[in-house]
C-alpha cells in the first residue's frame, strides 16, 4: 500500500508558540488515518500546512510523490487534495444545488470554461450527493439558512462533488446530533469504500475515530507522540495521560 | 408566457419613450447610462462582493480615449488641444461616425486592459480596502490628466459636434444609450446563468472556501472587472460625444457625482440581483432629478439623506427585501415530495 501524503520533519511557529514540531505521517492511499490529540495539540495546524493555507517552516510535505510545501491553496485543491474546515464553510447565500454545482473539479478548467452552462451531468450528480447526505428536500434552500449540522453535511456533500483523491476531514461529527452520527459514518465508509476516496480525519469523538479509521495518529504540544492500529492506541498510556493531562 | 409579456412591454417603451417625451430626450438618455453604470457595478459589487469606489475611472478614461481615436483619426492631437478652440476643425458625417464606432470600442477594450492590470494589484485587497484603493486610482488618474496638456490638461477636451439636426443628435445618443444598457441586461442575464454567475457569488460569500475548493478565483475576479469595465468605458465614449466638451475632475473622473451615484443605484435596488440595479437606476434617478428641479438648494441634502436612509435601514434593497418578505418568488422553499428523508 502506497502512500499519498507524506509529511516529514514538519515545524510552524506562530511568533513564540511552536504550534508543530518535527511532525511526520503517512496516509496510506485509500485507507482511512485518524488524527487526534488534545485541544490545542496542533491539529487543525497541521491541516492547514498540507493544503497550504500557511506556509511551513520546516520539513516537506509530498502528495501523490511531488511536494507540494510551495503550492498554493487553489493549486494543491486541484491536485485533488481537499479539505473541509472545522467551522463550517459554505456559500451562505446560494442555495444548496448552487452550492454542489460551483464545486465540480477545476482541475483542467480552461478560460472558456468559466462560461460553460451547467451540464445535466453535473445537475444529476448534485442531486444524487445531495441525496447520499440526506438533503435533498432542502436543495432549494439558501446555504446559510441551514442547520450548523445540516452545514456539515453539505459541506461534506461539495467536497465529494470535488472527486478528490484525499479529502482530509476536520471534526466532521462536531456539533452533529448524536442520533445521526451512525449515519454519518456510515457515509464516510462509504465515500472512502465505494467512491475509493482516501480519508484523514481528524476527531475528538473517540468512538467515531475508533470505529473509522485504519490508522491513528495523536499529537500532543505540538508534537507527535503515538501512532499505531486504534487498538494499540486505545491501549497506550501515554495517550491516555495525554488526554487525562497528567503531564 | 408573463415574462415574455413583460420584456416586450419594456421593450416597447424603450423604444417609443424618445418619441412620447421629447423634451426628456437627454433625461432619458441619463437614465439609460445609470442603468449602464450601476448594472456594471454590481457585477463586482453585488454578485462578486467586491466594493469598487474607482469604476468611474473607466468612465473618465473612455471618454478620454474616445476622444483621442476620434481626433487622431483626422489631425494632430496636440495641433487640435494647443489651439484651445481657437482653430478650425472640421469633421465629416464619415469621420464622425468613424470616430464614434472606432472611439467606442478602442474605449471598452483600453478600459478592459486597464481593469486587468489595476485589478491584479488591487484584488489582493479585500472589503473597505478594496473600496479604497480604487477610488486612488480614480482620484489619482483625475488629477494626473487634468496636468496632461496633450489631452487639454485641467481645460478639457471638445468632440466634434453631432453633423446633423440637433434634435436628432438627442434621439441618437438615446438609443446609443438604450442599446447599450439593453445589450449589457441580455448579456449579463446569460452570463449569471453560467458557470461564470455561480462563481462570482461563490467569492462573495466565502472567497478562502472557493480558493480551498480550487477555482480559478483571480482568473474569475479579473474577467468579471475587465467586462465592467469595456461596457462603463463604452458607456464613458458616448457621453463624451453627448456632453461634446467635458474636463478631467467635474465631467470625467467625477468621483463625487456618477462615482458614488452608481453604488447608491445599485444598494437602492437591491445588490447580487439582475433587477436591482435597474430599478435603483430609475428611481435614483428620478428622486435625482425632481429634487434638482422642486428643492434646488436642498438638492444634496435631500439626496444625502436618501443615502443615509439607504445605508442604515433599507441595505438590501428592494429586490433584497422582496426576497425576504416573498421567498417563494425566488424558488427558495423546502420540496416535501422528495425522494430522500430529511435530516435534521
Amino acid at each position: 500500500m502506497s502512500n499519498i501524503i507524506e509529511v516529514s520533519g514538519v515545524s510552524k511557529r506562530f511568533g513564540g508558540v511552536i504550534a508543530n514540531h518535527d511532525i511526520s505521517l503517512k496516509v496510506k492511499k485509500g485507507e482511512i488515518t485518524g488524527l487526534i490529540g488534545p485541544n490545542g495539540s496542533g491539529k487543525t495546524t497541521l491541516f492547514n500546512s498540507i493544503v497550504g493555507f500557511h506556509p511551513i517552516d520546516e520539513g516537506s510535505i509530498t502528495f501523490e510523490g511531488s511536494e507540494i510545501s510551495k503550492l498554493q491553496v487553489q493549486d494543491i485543491a486541484r491536485l485533488g487534495l481537499l479539505r473541509t474546515f472545522q467551522q463550517t464553510r459554505i456559500y451562505g447565500k446560494m442555495n444548496c444545488v448552487q452550492n454542489m454545482l460551483i464545486s465540480i473539479p477545476h482541475r483542467k478548467a480552461a478560460f472558456m470554461d468559466m462560461f460553460a452552462p451547467h451540464s445535466s451531468a453535473d445537475n444529476e450528480k448534485a442531486l444524487s450527493l445531495l441525496e447520499f447526505v440526506g438533503l435533498y428536500e432542502k436543495r432549494n434552500l439558501l446555504g446559510g439558512d441551514l442547520s450548523f449540522g445540516q452545514q456539515k453535511l453539505l459541506e461534506f456533500a461539495m467536497a465529494l462533488m470535488n472527486d478528490p483523491s484525499v479529502l482530509m476531514l476536520d471534526e466532521p461529527t462536531a456539533g452533529i446530533n448524536p442520533t445521526l452520527i451512525n449515519g454519518l459514518i456510515d457515509r464516510l465508509k462509504k465515500a472512502n469504500e465505494e467512491f475509493g476516496i482516501t480519508l484523514f480525519v481528524i476527531e475528538h469523538n473517540m468512538r467515531v475515530i475508533m470505529n473509522l479509521a485504519d490508522d491513528i495518529y495523536c499529537l500532543a504540544h505540538g508534537e507527535m507522540l503515538a501512532q499505531g492500529s486504534p487498538d494499540e492506541i486505545q491501549n497506550d498510556t501515554r495517550v491516555i495521560d495525554a488526554y487525562l493531562g497528567a503531564h | 408566457m408573463n415574462k415574455t409579456l413583460l420584456y416586450a412591454v419594456l421593450l416597447i417603451v424603450t423604444v417609443v419613450a424618445p418619441f412620447m417625451f421629447p423634451t426628456f430626450g437627454t433625461q432619458l438618455a441619463t437614465l439609460w447610462l445609470m442603468v449602464v453604470v450601476a448594472l456594471t457595478w454590481d457585477l463586482t459589487g453585488g454578485q462578486m462582493g467586491y466594493n469598487s469606489l474607482g469604476n468611474i475611472f473607466f468612465y473618465g478614461t473612455g471618454m478620454y480615449v474616445a476622444a483621442v481615436v476620434t481626433i487622431s483619426l483626422v489631425y494632430s492631437v496636440s495641433d487640435y488641444t494647443n489651439a484651445a478652440g481657437g482653430g478650425t476643425f472640421q469633421f465629416t458625417w464619415a469621420q464622425y461616425l468613424t470616430g464614434l464606432a472606432l472611439g467606442s470600442i478602442a474605449a471598452g477594450l483600453f478600459c478592459a486592459a486597464c481593469a486587468v492590470i489595476i485589478g491584479y494589484i488591487t484584488f489582493g485587497l479585500r472589503g473597505p480596502y478594496f473600496a479604497i484603493g480604487t477610488l486612488g486610482v480614480a482620484i489619482a488618474a483625475g488629477e494626473l490628466v487634468s496636468n496632461w496638456d496633450w489631452v487639454g490638461g485641467g481645460q478639457g477636451i471638445a468632440l466634434p459636434v453631432y453633423p446633423g439636426d440637433l434634435d436628432q443628435g438627442k434621439t441618437v445618443f438615446y438609443f446609443l444609450f438604450a442599446g447599450l444598457g439593453v445589450g449589457l441586461f441580455i448579456f449579463l442575464k446569460w452570463l449569471y446563468g453560467t458557470r461564470f454567475g455561480l462563481a462570482l457569488n461563490a467569492i462573495r460569500d466565502d472567497e478562502d472556501k472557493a480558493d480551498g475548493m480550487g477555482l480559478h478565483t483571480m482568473r474569475y475576479k479579473l474577467t468579471a472587472w475587465a467586462i465592467a469595465a469595456f461596457f462603463v468605458g463604452i458607456a464613458g465614449a458616448i457621453s463624451a460625444f453627448q456632453l461634446i466638451h467635458f474636463e478631467p475632475l467635474e465631467t470625467a473622473y467625477q468621483t463625487i457625482n456618477l462615482g458614488i451615484f452608481m453604488v447608491v443605484c445599485v444598494l437602492l435596488g437591491g445588490k447580487g440581483t439582475l433587477w436591482g440595479p435597474v430599478v435603483g437606476a430609475i428611481m435614483f434617478h428620478v428622486f435625482k432629478e425632481v429634487t434638482w428641479n422642486y428643492f434646488l438648494g436642498w438638492q444634496w441634502v435631500a439626496l444625502g439623506a436618501l443615502i443615509v436612509i439607504t445605508v442604515v435601514y433599507f441595505q438590501d434593497g428592494i429586490m433584497g427585501w422582496l426576497m425576504r418578505v416573498r421567498p417563494e418568488w425566488f424558488g427558495v422553499s423546502v420540496d416535501r415530495s422528495g425522494k430522500a428523508e430529511a435530516a435534521e
